[in-house]
């Protein structure tokens, strides 16, 4: 397909990152798509590309350490755990966190499950110090209306098996948490609130300071969704009066298959363990077995060492970048973004319509096209954005839309990518008919 | 360009002026079938006279192919048999998993009909499960159907 679409010149501010250093550093962008064109990729939301330093880490670490990291007494072994826990130092410290306080998983999925069955665990637990924190009846576990699937069914399956009451806070029309009754939703009897910082579909980034201060004033736990928000701005864990703080590291330019649990020390140290097995033993017995003390107490067998190294070189290269611009870049983005899609009729976006409190993913529709068709024509124009629900069902039910059409961004985006969208929408429209009805 | 071989102007007709849309009585079944990646769903209702598939009438919200594909099914299994029905099914189901390849979709003209032209949507892995839900569920309330009709014959366990 090809479209030529007049674009009235603009003044558009320099971006905070030097785009085109960055994308030579993502081997994946120098491909091409659907008959070799460039590839727009608007889908770092849902996984983010890897630059060549995190590939070189995990190679590097194949290559010349690799062993079972806290086993064994041979030369790669201590290498491997000195990595491994190298790696631990680094990532805790991206959020302002001690190294003790870091648990790796397998992504925010499982750390979240982590939690959750803990907290059941906790129900049939031997040491009464490891049963402090568990839900029954009569308890209350707080979500909000906003919640990716991953925050939102291990709450709802931890009060099947608990008899624990899901509460949950709605949404306001322009895609904000609806706080107006936090007080009572969150109350004496309420043990945890699970809440993301940063909407993976709205993109609204929400006042964790009013729910913390109103958790703490009821002594419930707080658990803090970054799936989104870690990779995104800067995170001090120090700041945010959370006990729990979870993400993943495919998101933020890292491998697959590796996720941090941050939890508070003295939190973590009085949970039961969620998975069981090697490594995370105190003294085993066949009559029975006691725990080792966090973290490794979560994380049970050969962890995914080279994963976790690779994302420490992540780490390091956002670092080299600064969270700082790369928070700034994409508010410069996204405010373009929403500029370039309010000038097309029949394009709504579903959540906050300007950059106050608000992330880089952008969720819209247009008019009489179905957002799997968008996303179609725009694949076909060689743009990667998301279609569908978004693992976030109830919040597309709430706007009343069957689906969205998703973008989101990350360091190597630029305003070229964007203009490239609002050509595909502008070029979906032609092709479905759309466009001449206005 | 490829979107046109997806996109085919027989898939676009269906899609804009879908046949048999919309929730009629009488019915001997009716099913809700989602696609759980995506959201999409159709409620199916079928309405028998002996073996024959007398009516099928649903309503749905989707994409385009998923509407066009319960629009061209309509077409295809009113006044067939419900065996008969399943088999132009499986026939559909053989087209979806043909990969683009043009031959498959040749073999299947007589079959499939309209239903041929959704051949370009084999290439897209993503887009295969929107075409073949409404089969599904047509598989499902006609089978559903038969036990109202046949109380005592065995049928397939219900999902």
């Amino acid at each position: 397909m090809t479209q030529t679409v007049s674009r009235p010149a603009r003044a558009r501010s320099p971006l905070p990152l030097d785009v085109e250093a960055i994308r030579a550093d993502f081997p994946i962008l120098t491909r091409t798509v659907r008959d070799g064109k460039r590839l727009v990729y608007l889908d770092s939301g849902a996984t983010s590309q890897k630059p060549r330093q995190v590939l070189d880490a995990e190679r590097w670490f194949y290559e010349n350490v690799n062993a079972a990291p806290h086993r064994g007494a041979h030369q790669l072994a201590e290498e491997a755990t000195a990595a491994y826990e190298a790696a631990r130092a680094t990532i805790g410290a991206f959020i302002g966190a001690p190294e003790r306080e870091i648990v790796f998983t397998r992504n925010s999925t499982e750390a979240i499950n982590l939690v959750a069955y803990a907290l059941s665990n906790a129900v049939t637990a031997k040491e009464p110090e490891l049963r402090t924190y568990a839900v029954g009846q009569g308890d209350e576990i707080v979500v909000t209306e906003m919640e990716h699937h991953a925050n939102l069914l291990p709450w709802q399956q931890l009060c099947e098996r608990t008899g624990a009451t899901l509460r949950w806070l709605g949404l306001t029309d322009d895609g904000r948490l609806d706080l107006s009754d936090l007080a009572e939703v969150v109350n004496e009897r309420t043990k945890l609130v699970a809440v993301t910082q940063q909407s993976n579909i709205l993109g609204t980034i929400n006042p964790l300071g009013e729910i913390t201060a109103r958790a703490r004033e009821v002594g419930a736990l707080v658990h803090v969704d970054g799936a989104q928000s870690v990779p995104h701005q800067p995170i001090d864990v120090g700041e945010l009066d959370a006990d729990f703080l979870v993400f993943s590291g495919h998101k933020m330019l890292g491998p697959t298959g590796v996720g941090v649990l941050w939890g508070r020390y003295e939190v973590l140290d009085k949970l039961p363990p969620f998975l069981t097995g090697g490594s995370m033993i105190e003294v085993v017995r066949m009559e029975g077995s006691t725990f080792a003390a966090p973290p490794q107490r979560f994380e049970a067998g050969v962890p995914m060492t080279a994963q976790v190294i690779g994302l420490a070189a992540a780490v390091e290269y956002l670092q080299g970048l600064g969270m700082g611009k790369v928070e700034e870049h994409e508010k410069a983005l996204t405010g373009y973004a929403l500029e370039r899609l309010a000038e097309i009729p029949g394009v709504t976006v579903i959540g906050p319509p300007d950059t106050v409190a608000r992330g880089g993913a952008i969720s819209f529709t247009v008019d009489g096209i179905h957002p799997h068709d968008v996303g179609q024509v725009l694949d076909d124009l060689g743009i990667a954005v998301r279609v569908g629900h978004h693992c976030a069902w109830p919040v597309v039910r709430r706007y009343g839309v069957p689906a969205t059409t998703r973008a989101t961004f990350y360091v190597h985006t630029g305003y070229d990518d964007i203009d490239a969208l609002a050509d595909g929408i502008r070029a979906a429209q032609k092709f479905f008919g759309t466009s001449e009805v206005r | 360009m490829q979107l046109e071989s997806m996109y085919q102007d027989v898939i676009l007709d269906h899609y804009k002026n879908p046949h048999g849309r919309g929730l009629r009585e009488p019915f001997e079944a009716e099913v809700h079938h989602v696609n759980p990646t995506c959201g999409d769903e159709v409620t199916l209702r079928v309405h028998l006279e002996g073996d024959t598939i007398a009516d099928v009438s649903y309503e749905g919200m989707g994409c385009s192919i998923s509407q066009a594909s319960v629009s061209a099914m309509y077409d295809l299994v009113i006044g067939r048999t419900v065996p008969q029905a399943l088999e132009t099914g499986e026939h559909f189901r053989t087209l979806m998993q043909a990969k683009g390849d043009l031959s498959v979709a040749a073999k299947l003209e007589d079959e499939l009909e309209d239903a041929v032209a959704f051949a370009g949507v084999s290439k897209y892995p993503a887009r295969i499960k929107c075409a073949l839900m409404s089969w599904m569920a047509l598989k499902d309330a006609s089978a559903r159907a038969m036990s109202v009709a046949h109380p005592t014959t065995p049928t397939e366990a219900k999902s």
